[in-house]
């Protein structure tokens, strides 16, 4: 089920759109100098207390009422661990919350990275009214993709147009391998 | 190569369907996209849905909600008409996804085969 970082990270991103975001930032650092690959989700969101933050990642944490668990995170957090890497939440009630994920890029158990650009368009899908920030950043070069430019462009016309969702898809896709061409 | 140019053009166009259309869409088609519909497979028919309906542009907006309680029948697929009525199609696959699109959006035929109710009978419920 989890078979790619984006996969998790979707699952993050979604965490974000529930917590009322109105902005969320998403930048990814895959850097071969440093044998890395760096995840951060920032939101304006409603923000934990201390005591939330250093629950999070208990599988019994959940911010919804409908059932006990949720597995979001703590997921997140196993993978880091299996992957050489580190994991760390940092929240303000009333501010926002910060998730930062890394792995090591190179290690035997780190999974591919998956379709960014799909769970791009699935965020603005699940909430257009939030402006997404997305930054892919590799050692040589970095991308970014606001969707505060893309509803300037689009002057009125629904990011939900299907013809348009799926061009950020692929977009956002076309940009990061071209970054990946370009790093070698 | 894809630049942000390309959104002139397709505002343009949908600007253009939304004026043949006189208004609003007939239909919308929720996806529930909570983690148990993702686990389930929802991601490849949300996919499918987007695709078919911006290439064959049917009369419908394609959304997405989240658990509504029914998880052992994701993925499942809400079909909202104009006045309201619905119909919940489970278990759908990206191909089934498709027939619904021509079939029920298409030609406004319901699949009832694949809906919740026909399940429920065939689980015993």
């Amino acid at each position: 089920m989890m078979e790619d970082l984006a996969m998790h990270i979707l699952e993050i991103l979604m965490n974000s759109i529930h917590a009322c975001a109105k902005n969320i930032k998403f930048i990814v650092q895959d850097s071969d100098l440093d044998d890395k690959i760096v995840m951060q989700v920032e939101d304006d969101g409603k923000g934990m207390t201390e005591e939330q933050v250093q629950r999070v990642s208990s599988p019994f944490m959940t911010g919804r009422s409908t059932r006990k668990v949720g597995l979001g995170v703590a997921f997140l957090k196993g993978l880091t661990e299996q992957c050489n890497g580190e994991f760390l939440v940092t929240s303000k009630v009333g501010e926002g919350t910060t998730v930062t994920a890394s792995v090591q890029k190179s290690f035997i158990d780190t999974p591919p990275m998956g379709n960014l650009g799909e769970i791009m368009m699935e965020c603005i899908q699940a909430d257009e009214s939030i402006d997404y920030l997305f930054e892919y950043k590799t050692d040589k070069n970095s991308f970014l993709f606001d969707t505060k430019e893309i509803k300037k462009e689009l002057d009125g016309v629904s990011l939900l147009e299907p013809s348009i969702l799926l061009w950020i898809k692929d977009y956002i896709n076309e940009q990061i391998s071209l970054l990946k061409e370009d790093a070698g | 190569m894809k630049s942000l140019e390309d959104l002139k053009k397709m505002r343009e166009e949908a600007l253009k369907k939304v004026e043949m259309r006189e208004g609003g869409k007939d239909y919308r088609v929720v996806v529930g996209m909570a983690t148990c519909g993702i686990a389930a497979g929802a991601r490849p028919v949300l996919n499918r849905l987007v695709e078919e309906t911006a290439d064959k542009d049917y009369n419908c907006t394609v959304t997405q909600t989240g658990c509504i309680g029914m998880c052992v029948y994701e993925p499942i697929v809400e079909v909202y008409g104009k006045d309201g009525e619905h119909t919940t199609y489970v278990k759908v696959t990206p191909d089934m996804a498709s027939e619904i699109l021509s079939e029920h959006i298409g030609k406004g035929n319901i699949i009832e085969k694949y809906t919740v109710e026909e399940a429920r009978k065939g689980a015993g419920e």
